[in-house]
C-alpha cells in the first residue's frame, strides 16, 4: 500500500498542474476568440480580391504576367507554417507530418525541394534534421499584413527570378475550435478561380491599363493569400491549444479523484491496522 | 434593391469598413478623381491615397483611404484598400507621430535610397489622415 504522505504530495502536484492547464485553456480561449474574429474580418477582402482577379484573369493570357506562368517543376519551395510555442496538442506535429509526406512525395523524382519555415517549432524540427532554409520567420507577436507582405515578396522575387518553379504552403486551415485541417496548397504560380458557368465576364473599363492593373493586383493577391494562411494557422493554434488544455484539465480532475480514493482507502487501512494492533495488544494482556 | 442607389462596400485586409447604400461615390483614382452615380458602366480602377466621398441624400460623408482598387458595377462599388478610416476612427496622435517619423526619415535619406519612397508614401498617408480628420470632423479642435 502506497505511503500516505506520497499520495498527498501527488494530489497536490496534480492539482497545481490542473490550475496551470486551466489557466492556459482560458488564455487560449480568449486568444482564439480574437484570432477567429481576425479570420472572419479578413474574409470579405480576400473573397472580393479573388473575384476581381478572376474576372480580370479570364481576359488576359497567362503569358502576360510571370506570376500566372506555369513552368515544369524542377525546383520547388515548400513553406511550412507552424507555431512558435508548444503545448498545443497535435498542431505542430500534424503540420510537420503533412510537410514530411509532401517532401517525400516530391523529392522522389527529379524535383528538388527547398524549404522555408514560419514558427520556431518548424524551424527546430527541420534544423534537427539538418535542412537548410531559404528563409525562417518567427511570429512577430501579431499577424499583420506587412508581415505577410514581407514573406510573399521574398517568394515572389525568387519565383520571378526563376530560382524556383512553384511555391507550396503547408498550413492549418481553421474549421472550428474543435477541428482544424492541415493542407498543402500551391501559392505560385497563381491559378485564378475560373468563373462559374452561369457567370458572364463583365466588360470593364480599366484605369490604368489592364496590364498595369494586373501587375499591381497579382502580387497583392499573393499577400492576401499568405495573410489568410497566417491568420488561419494562428487561429488553429489557439483552437488546438484550447482543446489540448481542456482535456489535460479533465485528465487532472480524473486523476485527483482516483488519487483521493486511493488516499482514503490507504488511510482507512492504516486505521484498521492500528485498531487491530490495539485490540490484539489488549487481548494479549488478558 | 432600390435601383437608383449604389451599394458601397469598403474592405481592408483587417476588416470590412463600410457596407452601405449610397446615392453617389467620389473616389480618388490613380489617374484622377472619379465620380460614380447609379447605373455607372463597369469600371475597374486603382485608388490612391486620398479622400473617398459618398453621398446619402444631402449628407456627404468622408473616408480616408490608402492604396487599393475600386470595382464599379451598375449598382455596386467595391473598394479594396490597404487601409481606410472614417474620420471619427482616425487616431490624430498616431497620425501626427507617423508624420514626424516620416519627416525625420526623409531628412536623413537621399532620393536614391529605396526607403526614401517608402518614407514619402508614409508621409503621404499620415498627412492624408490628418487632413481628413481636421477638415471633416464637425467642430474639430486641435
Amino acid at each position: 500500500m502506497a505511503n500516505l504522505k506520497d499520495i498527498r504530495k501527488r494530489i497536490s502536484s496534480v492539482k497545481s498542474t490542473q490550475q496551470i492547464t486551466k489557466a492556459m485553456q482560458m488564455v487560449a480561449a480568449a486568444k482564439l476568440k480574437k484570432a477567429q474574429d481576425n479570420v472572419v474580418q479578413a474574409r470579405p477582402y480576400a473573397a472580393k480580391m479573388s473575384e476581381v482577379l478572376a474576372s480580370l484573369a479570364v481576359r488576359v493570357k497567362p503569358e502576360k504576367h510571370p506570376l500566372l506562368q506555369r513552368r515544369d517543376e524542377k525546383k520547388i519551395e515548400l513553406v511550412v507554417i507552424a507555431s512558435d510555442r508548444g503545448l498545443c496538442g497535435g498542431f505542430n506535429t500534424n503540420v510537420m507530418k503533412m510537410a514530411d509526406s509532401f517532401l517525400q512525395e516530391k523529392s522522389g523524382g527529379e524535383c528538388e525541394v527547398v524549404l522555408s519555415v514560419v514558427g520556431r517549432k518548424a524551424r527546430d524540427y527541420y534544423r534537427r534534421r539538418d535542412w537548410e532554409f531559404q528563409t525562417e520567420e518567427l511570429n512577430p507577436g501579431m499577424v499583420d499584413f506587412q508581415w505577410a507582405e514581407k514573406i510573399s515578396r521574398d517568394l515572389i522575387d525568387r519565383y520571378v527570378e526563376k530560382e524556383i518553379d512553384a511555391v507550396y504552403v503547408a498550413y492549418t486551415e481553421f474549421k472550428s475550435a474543435m477541428t482544424q485541417e492541415v493542407i498543402v496548397k500551391r501559392l505560385l504560380p497563381l491559378e485564378p478561380k475560373p468563373l462559374a458557368e452561369d457567370e458572364i465576364p463583365v466588360e470593364y473599363i480599366y484605369e490604368p491599363s489592364e496590364d498595369a492593373l494586373l501587375a499591381d493586383i497579382l502580387p497583392r493577391y499573393v499577400y492576401t493569400q499568405v495573410f489568410r494562411m497566417l491568420l488561419e494557422s494562428v487561429a488553429s493554434e489557439h483552437g488546438s491549444r484550447m482543446t489540448a488544455m481542456d482535456s489535460a484539465t479533465n485528465n487532472a480532475i480524473e486523476m485527483t479523484a482516483k488519487l483521493t480514493l486511493l488516499y482514503n482507502r490507504a488511510r482507512q487501512a492504516a486505521i484498521t491496522t492500528e485498531l487491530m494492533e490495539i485490540v490484539s495488544g489488549a487481548e494479549a494482556l488478558n | 434593391m432600390d435601383s437608383d442607389k449604389i451599394r458601397l462596400e469598403i474592405a481592408t485586409p483587417y476588416r470590412q469598413v463600410l457596407d452601405v447604400e449610397v446615392d453617389e461615390v467620389i473616389a480618388p483614382g490613380e489617374e484622377g478623381q472619379f465620380g460614380v452615380l447609379p447605373g455607372h458602366t463597369p469600371f475597374l480602377s486603382t485608388i490612391t491615397v486620398g479622400e473617398l466621398i459618398y453621398r446619402q441624400g444631402n449628407q456627404l460623408r468622408y473616408v480616408a483611404v490608402a492604396h487599393g482598387y475600386a470595382e464599379v458595377e451598375y449598382h455596386r462599388v467595391t473598394v479594396l484598400l490597404d487601409a481606410a478610416e472614417l474620420p471619427e476612427e482616425i487616431d490624430v496622435d498616431r497620425a501626427e507621430a507617423a508624420r514626424r517619423r516620416a519627416e525625420g526619415r526623409l531628412a536623413e535619406l537621399s532620393q536614391e535610397d529605396h526607403d526614401f519612397y517608402d518614407a514619402l508614401a508614409a508621409l503621404d498617408r499620415a498627412m492624408n489622415r490628418l487632413h481628413v480628420v481636421r477638415t471633416r470632423t464637425p467642430n474639430y479642435k486641435g
